[in-house]
């Protein structure tokens, strides 16, 4: 059983640790380890194509997750403890937005958004002189589709298992409605809301596929390093693949540690 | 300002993202599936069904969808239980949930790179070299559906552990020791006690992967090499490159038809099989 687990486990991380070994190898070749260095990551960081899709990847993720997290909050507050037909509908929706596979969502949004900035285009052309095209924007609503959906599942989540004693108290003592979600609410769903935008970020970072039809002329990380691969697989790829890998990594505990410490206290 | 107002005023932005972005997308989905290829490729307005009609002439990628993600679906499974059950039953606990992260920490980075970290392992110099050290030669490993099935179980078996994994957690030993006591050897308790209260886990595993799977694109792509082709490949070809809009939207519309129609008969066995087993509780 145990040698099971261990072997799943060499499964799970031998080809992640590969590509990180042979990012620091010294020769030109990707699959033979040549001495140690890291020239690919110097090449990789000052790539002028690479420094520009990771600035677009990191405005965009940093924008949907933060939009993301402000509206989805929002959100998961107004549903929280409601019933009728319109719980039922953002329930639907929620539900329908995180189900229907990122492809889908990707063709969905690419045409919709073209055929709406072709009927508007003209005629705001003509008005201001500026035109509508597919690019940040479009990048940044598609994902806030998907992240807000998870901010609202994980927020409300938070809501549901929060001591709704508090609150009465704090009106009691007489604080008002804006008092009491500044001084009691916020602080106690802040490391849900927390967890929420470093997940939003990381989902927006990593994403390839929707990205891949709303991006228009802009170059994201994922869609950078996938064009890559179809030219060949160079070592420069495996630096920026660790790297990638790396940062992942590190929002990933950050965002598990401020849930946990928010959980600790009371449960 | 009231109450009612407030929360319209905290649903709004949420609702404007949903209506503009999720409903009216579908809507034109579905408005262009009727429609027509216009000569210069994009979308011409009709009210026709030639595009379903058409649909045939890609039966290839549903055909591979409707094969590999069940089988890759039932793959991961089987990888994953018995690390589930090791995990939730065998391990110490005071390293459980170190280990636990460490099954899903692959699960939140980059599908993109895990997948090309096997086109290193499975290409002309990775795996298949090491075994033409020993003598069996030329074995191809990549752009093969083998290769598909590989990328699919290490991409998604974070995801099939986890929910298997926490049924299990929560099934009450006193069941297990009850069993033997009354004479159930080890293998009797599992098939009797422990694997029917960990279906509801193992049903939430399948499920996500299979839903997830139903949309794949970048691991054929990657490691099937245009040779193993799912629907999301065919969705990409249809509007990026041959740029037929109107059959790229039936065939997504197709895809999610397929994908709710599985998934509601799926969880009619399942709660089926939940049924037969209340009755043999009862008698």
């Amino acid at each position: 059983m145990r040698i099971y687990a261990l072997s799943v486990y060499i499964f799970l991380y031998l080809p992640i640790g590969i590509i990180a070994l042979f990012s620091f190898s010294a020769g030109r070749s990707a699959s033979q380890m040549q001495g140690f260095s890291t020239q690919w990551y110097g090449k990789a960081l000052s790539n002028p194509f690479v420094i520009d899709a990771l600035k677009t990847s990191a405005t965009v993720a940093l924008v949907s997750a933060i939009l993301a997290s402000v509206f989805g909050t929002m959100a998961a507050l107004a549903l929280s403890g409601m019933k009728g037909r319109i719980r039922v509908l953002f329930d639907a929706l929620i539900y329908i937005a995180v189900m229907i596979p990122g492809i889908v969502i990707g063709i969905a949004t690419l045409i919709a958004l073209v055929t709406v900035f072709d009927a508007v285009n003209p005629w705001l052309e003509a008005a201001t002189g500026w035109r509508l095209s597919m690019g940040h924007g479009s990048l940044i609503a598609a994902h806030v589709l998907f992240t807000m959906s998870l901010v609202i599942i994980i927020v409300r989540a938070r809501i549901e298992g929060m001591d709704r004693a508090l609150i009465e108290a704090s009106s009691d003592l007489g604080a008002g409605p804006l008092a009491t979600f500044r001084q009691v609410t916020l602080p106690m769903l802040a490391p849900a809301i927390m967890a929420g935008f470093l997940l939003s970020f990381t989902f927006s970072f990593d994403d390839f596929i929707i990205a891949f039809f709303v991006a228009g002329s802009e170059t994201t990380l994922p869609i950078y390093i996938f064009s890559s691969i179809r030219r060949g697989v160079t070592p420069e790829i495996n630096a920026i693949g660790t790297m990638v890998m790396g940062a992942s990594l590190m929002l990933l505990v950050i965002a598990q540690l401020t849930l946990r410490r928010g959980k600790a206290p009371g449960h | 300002m009231t109450k009612a107002r407030a929360r319209w005023l905290l649903l709004g932005p949420a609702g404007l993202w949903y209506a503009a972005l999720l409903v009216l997308p579908l809507a034109v989905v579905l408005v262009y599936s009727l429609g027509e290829r216009a000569p210069a490729g994009g979308y011409a307005p009709a009210l026709t069904l030639a595009q379903y009609a058409n649909l045939g002439s890609r039966w290839t990628a549903f055909q591979n969808t409707l094969v590999l993600a069940p089988v890759g679906t039932l793959a991961a499974l089987l990888i994953a239980y018995p690390l589930a059950y090791f995990l939730a039953v065998k391990s110490n606990p005071r390293w459980r949930t170190a280990l636990l992260v460490l099954v899903i920490v692959p699960f939140w980075t980059s599908i993109l790179i895990r997948s090309y970290a096997w086109i290193f392992l499975l290409g002309g110099r990775g795996i298949p070299a090491l075994l033409a050290d020993l003598g069996l030669g030329d074995i191809r490993l990549i752009n093969t559906p083998f290769a598909v099935l590989v990328g699919i179980v290490y991409g998604y078996l974070p995801l099939m552990v986890f929910p298997i994994y926490v049924s299990l957690e929560r099934l009450d030993k006193r069941l297990l020791e009850a069993s033997s006591d009354l004479g159930a050897p080890p293998w009797r308790s599992f098939l009797q006690v422990t694997l029917p209260l960990s279906l509801p886990g193992v049903a939430t595993g399948s499920m996500l992967v299979f839903i997830l799977l139903m949309g794949e694109y970048l691991i054929p792509q990657m490691l099937g090499g245009g040779k193993v082709f799912f629907v999301g490949n065919a969705l990409v070809d249809l509007f990026l490159q041959s740029r037929n809009w109107a059959f790229g939207s039936a065939m997504a519309v197709t895809l999610v038809a397929v994908m709710l129609v599985t998934v509601t008969l799926y969880m009619r066995f399942l709660s089926r099989i939940g049924a037969a087993r209340d009755d043999v509780g009862l008698m």
